[in-house]
């Protein structure tokens, strides 16, 4: 039987990335909103969106027709516009509110979100990549090479990842894929000395053994014996990174270190909101949470994956 | 015992070396220098060009590295650009009050930790456990930059209790004894506690499951068998031993101590190691950085071998020579 931790964090996963995913790419029904009419409206305000002849949108959640005229009020004043000038009207729903430029949060928050997602996946990849290398280099190469690459290691590990992180952000002002590379760059020492380990002793477990004395060849070994038995530590140590890039990248953004500016990421949102925490509580609020639940549920498949290489063994 | 510190001391030389060394490419391999981020429209290329001569930013990369390793080696870690200061009076000036603020979150990290573990412990998959747990587990995801705002909302700007940076009031000057230390206390409150909530769940899901573990071993029975009452046995018998794994974990969290303080002070206002390595980071201060992260790269390490030291001391069996 599976762990219950294990289904509840790919649930947890599995609503992020689907909700991200497909709803990141979904347009606004208010458009580019309205800063002067729709500024910080809490969730689930219903507001009412008028297309101009001119071609701009008001957007605003108390919308009277007076006279032949809509007054469209907004915090600080009302609009009133003549009914000729009004193309179309329909009502739409902000369900996570509006910043106080009067956008819409949901469709910025899911695309935020499969920015964030995009770019500590990959980054988990690349320290996949970069420490399965130089874990098995060490494991397999000389003595020189082993001590080299460990001492190397050692002494990225000394350093303190975030300090590293933003040490080099603040450098090189990465893009995406500059962060994507930072990211997995900084990350892939655990990774690294996981795999020394674990092929160390592997290679002293008598099946092993016992394939060598048979005449197996060497690659025939790593395919059937080693490849299998490194697979669930690694899928453990990946899903607890993935969590630690996630918070990473959004503590990047959250200084203004990470993607660059104009684009949504979770980290950014959360410090955008904070500048107007009394009057929009709601903004940092929700990617907030978002982190959480993504870090938590990346916790519980890593803790789950564990329980189930307990029990197997 | 001697030996080992002696020797693990040693190897500390290469291990600073080779993180000095890296810091120094990664600096170097970085575009832009300290001339291009003074922020002057008016300074000509040549001014821009005279200030990096001043700095010896103009020489080769390898000449700079060798001459600030040669410096480093006799104690002197330069001068930084920002400050006109040298740049171990810098970091002397910021590091009291970044121990100051990791030491308070270390000791709330431990104390909250502990209290949860053993409440959850006392009655294993009970409700307080469940709650615990579920409790831990949140603020293990939770980012300690979203913790701090929500913190300074609801403590300081919504209820007013503590301020929601600096370390000191404006009117410090005029306090002096006992509300000057009152005054410094109710501003370490909030980023302290930020700090070390997000350790305190770490710590308490760990002490949990070895304190879990300690309980089912024969001592217990034994102890329990002798008549000792349930609490004495669970504060004293069982969290003895359940402690021991603990202190090698706090050596493993001052990493992570150290890179949140750097956010942690960013977000409070908090004049420490954080603040200087962001704003030395920022300003390409080239001498502030090395300095700042050959300071933090040294403390990791020491702190992982106060780790293990302090573990011999507090485990007998490890004392024994292997």
């Amino acid at each position: 039987m599976r762990p219950p931790r294990l289904l509840w964090g790919i649930a947890g996963i599995v609503v992020l990335f689907v909700a991200c995913l497909v709803g990141g790419s979904m347009p606004s029904p208010v458009g580019e909103g309205d800063p002067v009419h729709a500024a910080l409206l809490p969730p689930g305000t219903r507001v009412t969106v008028l297309d101009l002849a001119d071609g701009r949108t008001l957007v605003s959640p108390a919308v009277e027709l007076d006279n032949g005229e809509y007054l469209v009020h907004g915090r600080r004043l009302t609009t009133a516009i003549p009914t000729g000038d009004v193309v179309s009207t329909h009502d739409a729903r902000l369900w996570l509110g509006s910043d106080r430029f009067g956008r819409d949060v949901l469709p910025r928050f899911l695309r935020g979100g499969r920015i964030s997602l995009t770019i500590a996946t990959l980054g988990a990849m690349v320290a996949l990549f970069v420490g399965l290398g130089v874990g098995l280099a060490a494991a397999t190469g000389g003595r020189l090479v082993d001590a080299v690459l460990m001492r190397t290691v050692d002494a990225v590990l000394a350093f303190p990842l975030l300090l590293l992180l933003i040490l080099v952000s603040a450098l090189f002002r990465p893009g995406p894929a500059m962060l994507v590379a930072v990211l997995g760059l900084t990350s892939w020492m655990g990774l690294a000395r996981l795999v020394r380990g674990q092929v160390l002793s592997l290679r002293a477990r008598s099946f092993i053994q016992a394939a060598r004395v048979a005449g197996t060849r060497e690659l025939r070994i790593w395919s059937l014996h080693y490849l299998p038995n490194l697979r669930a530590p690694l899928a453990q140590d990946t899903a607890l990174r993935m969590g630690n890039l996630v918070l990473a990248e959004a503590t990047l953004s959250f200084l203004g270190l990470g993607i660059p500016a104009g684009l949504p990421s979770w980290g950014a949102m959360i410090a955008d909101g904070q500048r107007v925490m009394l009057d929009g509580w709601w903004l940092s609020l929700f990617p907030g949470l978002a982190i959480t639940t993504l870090v938590v549920s990346l916790a519980l498949i890593g803790d789950g994956l564990q329980q189930t290489g307990e029990a197997s063994a | 015992m001697k030996r080992i510190v002696l020797r693990r001391l040693l190897a500390l030389v290469p291990l600073v070396w080779l993180v000095a060394t890296l810091t120094f490419v990664v600096v170097q391999a970085a575009p832009g220098s300290y001339a291009d981020t003074i922020d002057n429209p008016r300074l000509s290329p040549e001014t821009r060009a005279q200030i990096s001569a001043r700095y010896g930013l103009d020489r080769p990369p390898l000449e700079q590295y060798l001459s600030w390793l040669g410096a480093v080696a006799t104690g002197d870690l330069g001068t930084s650009f920002m400050y006109r200061q040298p740049v171990s009076t810098v970091l002397a000036r910021a590091l009291p009050p970044t121990i100051l603020l990791a030491g308070a979150a270390l000791l709330f990290d431990l104390v909250l930790g502990l209290v949860l573990a053993v409440m959850a412990a006392r009655r294993p998959y009970g409700w307080v456990d469940r709650i615990t747990s579920v409790l831990s587990l949140g603020l293990y995801g939770v980012p300690s930059f979203w913790l701090a705002g929500l913190l300074i909302l609801v403590f300081s700007l919504l209820l007013g209790w503590f301020p929601a940076s600096h370390m000191h009031s404006v009117d410090v000057a005029r306090l002096s004894g006992l509300p000057r230390l009152a005054d410094l206390l109710r501003h370490l409150v909030l980023p302290a506690l930020c700090l070390g909530l997000v350790g305190a769940a770490g710590t308490a899901r760990y002490l949990r499951a070895t304190l879990l573990d300690v309980r089912s071993s024969r001592f217990m029975l034994a102890a329990r068998a002798r008549g000792i009452p349930e609490k004495r046995l669970l504060w004293v018998h069982a969290l003895r031993p359940a402690l021991l794994p603990v202190v090698t974990l706090f050596g493993l969290s001052l990493p992570i101590l150290v890179s949140g303080s750097v956010v942690i002070e960013t977000i409070f206002s908090w004049p420490g190691m954080g603040q200087v390595a962001y704003n030395a980071a920022r300003a390409r201060d080239i001498p502030l950085i090395l300095g700042a992260t050959l300071i933090g790269a040294v403390a990791v390490i020491l702190s992982n071998l106060a780790a293990d030291v302090l573990y011999a001391v507090v485990d007998p069996r490890a004392r024994r020579p292997s």
